[in-house]
């Protein structure tokens, strides 16, 4: 078999592909546009949260007009060169083309990604304020359960930190009853939810007693890992009153889909109300 | 330069059965066999697809071997399963040690690799892993479910952390050091066989750009498989010698205290992804070799910027090294680590971005002539800005804390580490079957399954980036643990006929495959009119590929359409004094 110049069927064939590439962008285009992201994102109910909408939003206009001009330019050089029977042009390339695309690309995605940084430093790098509230927030197998400091402020320790030199052979996830700032401890077990006030800066201190798991809510725009052997804080303060779903991100067994909660955010006199509920009980 | 050591490591045509087809030391019989043995992995790891996306089409569905539906933990070890199986003996295995046994020591002027018994060795220590592997489905509770990460305590803790996470997992730590020895073997191979082994006048810049692809991946494998190996083997001992490299004090699991402490569960992840980064470059480099090869010669056009996709290649390999962090922005590791790792993960973007614009480039001015290598080719293009470009979202720390772990990352290492990666298999199989077999695939059924398969691979995975802004974890068997999910069912739905669709045209070409080998249109010497070496000897080439004497190269790998010249092609291998003007 060989190939002649002009061979037959490629202008339909060049017109296919051209057509499927440009269908196949306009639809991906059409589906981001129509769909817009906030009908696909829940509402954030945080500062960072909206922060990071905004930030998505940026890529997504730079990554987007990347690629409807990537692929249909594609389109249209598959197009405007299918083989006709002409001869085509000798060239090895354009160094001054390759410095340019090579310092655009550099320029735009660096500064992106730097730009991206604020955000994580907010959230990250700056210790929360010493007003916030703080939650302890253990994962296991498949259930999330909590922790509050009480009155003081503090937590107490649990037996394998009070005594670190024992061999447990039972739980030795048990606050010590030794520890004075334990006494006022509230644990909310296996299946709780909890609750939070809102515009009141909150800090949880993420744990697993197991595997690692991992905390995600979605209108805070937060997620981060349970990891065994560590405490991991993780700040926000909620705006937006409300009862908003916890899931488990990081595959930890069987049960992993099924590893939910919920987080209420409430007003101040609310909260007090469900906290005296929950020593009650 | 490098002297004519290729007639030195020539050996005997092999008589006996065995010799010539089992434990061959043939690198084109080693080539078929890791095809093979690609080709069956990755027909086992469709059809796991299949029953994932039935379960995510219907999580009731009650189907045969699974009479109570499938079952969660059931669900979960088809997605470790299919995992596992995809990027260990797929896309690992095609493209670099499949296409790259075969064709690098012809691309190279070369009689066979340089050390043709540790590439056998390397083939069947491949094939040991697979029967490993596979062995782990098999075992009392079944195969693991912690996925193709394997991420500890979970994976390290055995039958205490769920079904499968017994036996099961033992044996896929095995199958996984196995295949590390492996992908070493063959990686010192391919580095030795393209330094020294090259024909008189193949400078490095005159080498095919598949010939740096493989020799690039096989740099990274080098680098990225003897840490696996050692993190495979730290988890075994974890795992039987009471160990505790990734497991800390103080575990519970079912109120019983687990008797290890002074681990780091994130010990493995960076090991791991120290490893696992790489990889997906080890999927994709060969791809992006077999790419810019065919589009330059169905353009009839050289490569556009040779020596910028050179130090992209490089470059992407280097930068490789020194991203894995990005894996782990939620992890728990330093947030300020999390920072380096996302500005050097977008300066990753910029030689990717080199590729694209040097494949247009390539294209332009061209004379395009759409054979299916081709559409292949432009299909794998199309796909690899697609799922770049979502590359840039996850690699910027803050936008990542909302999309980790959930199907917007699923859909962006599909397209562009399963689909592009598996687009370039097809480029290069449709391009290199003449060679191979001496026979064409037929154009038509190529094209057809082009058609669907393009269509299909964006109808599958396009949604699944819009479920995962909506917050769709991955890894769930279904949605009924969280209200929000449910409203996404449709989107499952659609996606799991679209993979239904797609899956059945890959028997398109399967059906083409075995039909070219024997049924085929007899294929002449260069029926494409290329220009490397592998076009200068017989469809299929001889033992020793070029008959005793070794080729002499004279120009670069894509002289296409040169002025003056009567032919547009004139192959490496023709002498100055040969070349017909016009």
């Amino acid at each position: 078999m060989v190939l002649k110049k002009g061979n037959s069927g490629s202008t339909a064939t060049a017109a296919i592909l051209a057509l499927l590439i440009v269908i196949l962008t306009l639809w991906t285009v059409y589906i981001f546009v129509t769909k817009p992201i906030w009908s696909w994102f829940p509402p954030a109910i945080n500062e960072i949260g909206h922060e990071i909408d905004r930030q998505f939003m940026r890529t997504l206009v730079i990554t987007g007009v990347i690629f409807v001009l990537a692929q249909l330019g594609l389109a249209w050089v598959v197009f405007r060169y299918r083989s006709r029977g002409q001869r085509a042009t000798y060239s090895h390339g354009n160094n001054v083309m390759e410095v340019f695309w090579t310092l655009a690309t550099l320029i735009m995605f660096v500064g992106l990604g730097i730009y991206a940084q604020r955000t994580w430093a907010a959230v990250r790098l700056q210790p929360a304020p010493p007003d916030a509230m703080r939650i302890e927030i253990i994962g296991q197998q498949f259930k999330w359960s909590f922790r509050l400091p009480g009155p003081d402020g503090k937590f107490g320790k649990y037996k394998f930190e009070a005594h670190p030199e024992q061999e447990f052979t039972r739980d030795p996830w048990v606050v010590d009853a030794d520890d004075p700032d334990g006494k006022d401890d509230l644990v909310l077990g296996p299946g709780s939810v909890f609750a939070v006030v809102v515009n009141q800066p909150v800090e949880l201190l993420i744990r697993s007693k197991d595997v690692t798991h991992s905390f995600f809510v979605r209108e805070l725009r937060l997620k981060q890992d349970a990891v065994p052997g560590m405490t991991i804080p993780l700040q926000f303060t909620a705006t937006v009153p409300g009862e908003y779903q916890v899931v488990c991100a990081e595959l930890c067994g069987l049960g992993h889909h099924l590893m939910g909660t919920f987080m209420k955010v409430l007003s101040q006199a609310d909260y007090d109300a469900w906290l005296k509920d929950m020593t009650a009980e | 330069m490098t002297t004519h050591a290729g007639a030195v490591h020539a050996h005997e045509a092999p008589k006996g059965f065995i010799r010539k087809y089992i434990f061959s030391l043939d690198h084109k019989v080693i080539g078929k066999q890791y095809i093979c043995l690609a080709l069956f992995s990755a027909f086992v790891g469709m059809f796991l697809s299949v029953l994932m996306r039935l379960r995510l089409a219907d999580p009731t569905i009650k189907l045969p071997f699974f009479p109570e539906g499938i079952l969660p933990e059931q669900y979960l070890a088809l997605v470790t399963m299919h995992g596992t199986i995809m990027v260990f003996m797929v896309l690992t295995t095609a493209p670099q040690s499949g296409f790259g046994n075969y064709f690098l020591p012809i691309q190279i002027g070369a009689a066979d690799m340089a050390f043709p018994v540790l590439n056998m060795l390397s083939f069947w220590t491949t094939f040991l892993s697979m029967v490993v592997l596979m062995a782990a489905f098999f075992v009392t509770g079944g195969a693991p479910l912690g996925g193709w990460t394997a991420y500890t305590p979970l994976s390290a803790l055995g039958e205490i952390t769920g079904p499968g996470q017994g036996l099961g997992m033992t044996l896929w730590v095995i199958a996984i050091a196995i295949f590390c020895g492996a992908s070493l073997m063959g990686a010192i191979n391919f580095i030795a066989t393209t330094l020294d082994l090259r024909a008189r006048g193949l400078s490095l810049m005159r080498m095919p750009l598949t010939v740096w692809s493989w020799f690039i991946t096989a740099g990274i494998s080098l680098l990225a498989f003897g840490v696996l190996l050692a993190a495979g083997i730290l988890l075994l001992l974890d795992r039987t010698a009471a160990t505790s490299f990734f497991i800390p004090g103080n575990l519970v699991l079912t109120d019983k205290v687990i008797p290890h402490k002074g681990g780091s569960p994130i010990l493995w992840q960076h090991l791991f992804w120290f490893f696992g980064h790489p990889e997906v470059y080890i999927a994709i480099l060969p791809g992006m070799g077999v790419t810019s090869h065919v589009l330059s010669t169905f353009s009839r056009k050289p490569v556009f910027g040779y020596r910028a996709m050179v130090f992209a290649l490089s470059s992407i390999a280097f930068l490789g090294f020194i991203v894995w962090g990005h894996h782990m922005f939620v992890s728990g590791m330093s947030p300020y680590v999390g920072l380096a790792f996302s500005v050097l993960t977008m300066t990753i973007g910029v030689p990717s971005a080199i590729k694209t614009f040097n494949w247009l480039g390539t294209l332009w001015g061209g004379e395009i002539r759409f054979t299916t290598p081709m559409l292949f080719a432009l299909g794998f293009v199309s796909l690899f800005v697609s799922g770049g470009l979502s590359g840039l979202f996850l690699a910027q720390t803050s936008i990542d804390q909302y999309l980790h772990d959930t199907y917007f990352v699923v859909a962006h290492f599909h397209l562009i580490m399963g689909v592009a990666a598996i687009f370039g298999m097809f480029t290069a199989t449709y391009f290199w079957f003449p060679k191979m077999f001496g026979r064409m695939m037929s154009e038509s059924l190529g094209k057809l399954h082009f058609w669907l398969s393009f269509v299909g691979v964006y109808a599958i995975f396009m949604p699944m980036h819009f479920i995962g802004l909506a917050g769709h974890p991955r890894r769930y068997a279904d949605g009924s643990g969280a209200a929000f999910l449910a409203s996404m069912d449709p989107v499952h739905m659609f996606m799991s006929v679209a993979a239904f669709i797609t899956i059945a045209a890959q028997f398109i070409f399967l059906f083409n495959l075995v039909w070219s080998i024997w049924k085929g249109k007899k294929a002449d010497i260069n029926p494409w009119q290329a220009t490397t070496l592998e076009w200068s000897i017989p469809s299929p080439p001889p033992h020793d590929n070029f008959a005793g004497h070794e080729p002499t190269v004279y120009r670069g790998p894509y002289e296409f359409s040169v002025p003056g010249v009567a032919d547009d092609f004139i192959l490496q291998t023709t002498p100055p004094d040969k070349v017909v003007k016009c």
